[in-house]
């Protein structure tokens, strides 16, 4: 399975620590936020707005390297469009694996 | 040149925040977190460039585009590629970045940005397609081919990856884009009002304001859609 890695802010923050340490105070925010909404959204069988989290979800999800996952969120979130929940063990994966990183940032 | 970013989430709207500041020299003059906001400020103060993500609560960049006057450049931004075909039917969007955003591909944009003129849309009134020579188009329904005559046809509603027509006898519903009925059907009869909507305009009753009440149904009409709208009209 992939692991989450900072390769992409890395790249994008360059020589400046602080936008580094901008972007990690806000995933150390917004990540367990979204997946809160979008746990929320998937008990209440709420598909359409979990798609909609999803969609969010994927743009951290990218930017933590996670190619093959983003994939697989992408599916997911065209998956819960159609009211299936196909998929949902494998992005909840991923969704662990993310916050599980972002713990030790 | 002074610009905006609109987009719900923080992280991106940091991002980009980032990439103006290290590679441009433009000027960011505002943030916003929803369409809404940006709206009431631009109001106020026109700007010459807008960062706009697409997918937004309650409001979505095509809607943003839409209710605004005289738009002026736009990049949109977004996670989702579905959108490229959609975006460039706005004169307005001059690029369209997916997120994750690249140094590489953010600096062409900005270029494209900055060489683009916005020109405004012109309507070939008097093209007659191939297409419109015809009376009737077909639509695929569990394999079957069912069908439709033009003038029967009163409005054809996009909903998520399907399509609803609306005709004088029945309702159909087709996995298709509003793109693609839009190319079969004749432009003398019909006519774009709404990015989801394709009326018949000789079955139009009344138009107020922003709507158009045609057969039962009340349709909106996007305010980039309406001055072609007004023009269509036999007006007294």
């Amino acid at each position: 399975m992939e692991k989450p890695n900072l390769s992409y802010i890395n790249e994008l923050s360059g020589d400046s620590d602080d936008f580094k340490q901008k972007i990690i105070a806000i995933l150390k925010k917004e990540l367990p936020e979204e997946i809160e909404v979008y746990q929320h959204q998937i008990q209440t069988n709420n598909y359409k707005l979990a798609a909609d989290s999803v969609h969010k979800l994927k743009h951290k999800i990218s930017i933590l390297g996670l190619e093959k996952n983003y994939y697989i969120a992408q599916n997911f979130e065209d998956n819960l469009k159609q009211n299936s929940i196909d998929l949902k063990t494998d992005f909840e994966l991923t969704l662990k694996s993310m916050q599980e990183f972002v713990n030790t940032l | 040149m002074n610009c905006i970013i609109i987009d719900d989430e923080q992280m991106a709207r940091a991002i980009i925040v980032q990439m103006i500041v290290s590679q441009t020299e433009l000027n960011i003059v505002q943030e916003f977190a929803n369409a809404m906001q940006a709206i009431k400020y631009l109001n106020q103060n026109p700007v010459d460039l807008i960062f706009l993500d697409i997918h937004m609560p309650d409001f979505t960049g095509f809607d943003f585009i839409q209710t605004i006057k005289n738009p002026p450049k736009v990049i949109l931004v977004t996670a989702d590629k579905n959108f490229a075909i959609d975006a460039f039917e706005y004169d307005c969007v001059v690029d369209y970045l997916v997120k994750p955003i690249t140094k590489e591909r953010f600096q062409k944009a900005i270029q494209k940005a900055s060489s683009t003129q916005i020109t405004v849309s012109q309507t070939p009134q008097n093209k007659v397609d191939a297409e419109t020579k015809l009376n009737e188009f077909y639509i695929n329904i569990d394999r079957r081919l069912i069908k439709i005559d033009f003038n029967s046809v009163i409005i054809v509603e996009a909903k998520g990856d399907y399509i609803h027509i609306k005709t004088d006898a029945k309702n159909y519903i087709v996995h298709s884009t509003l793109k693609k009925v839009e190319d079969k059907l004749p432009k003398h009869i019909f006519l774009k009002v709404h990015r989801s909507y394709i009326i018949n305009i000789n079955k139009i009753i009344d138009i107020e304001d922003n709507s158009v009440l045609i057969a039962k149904d009340v349709v909106p009409v996007s305010r980039l859609n309406k001055p072609e709208l007004m023009k269509r009209l036999n007006l007294l």
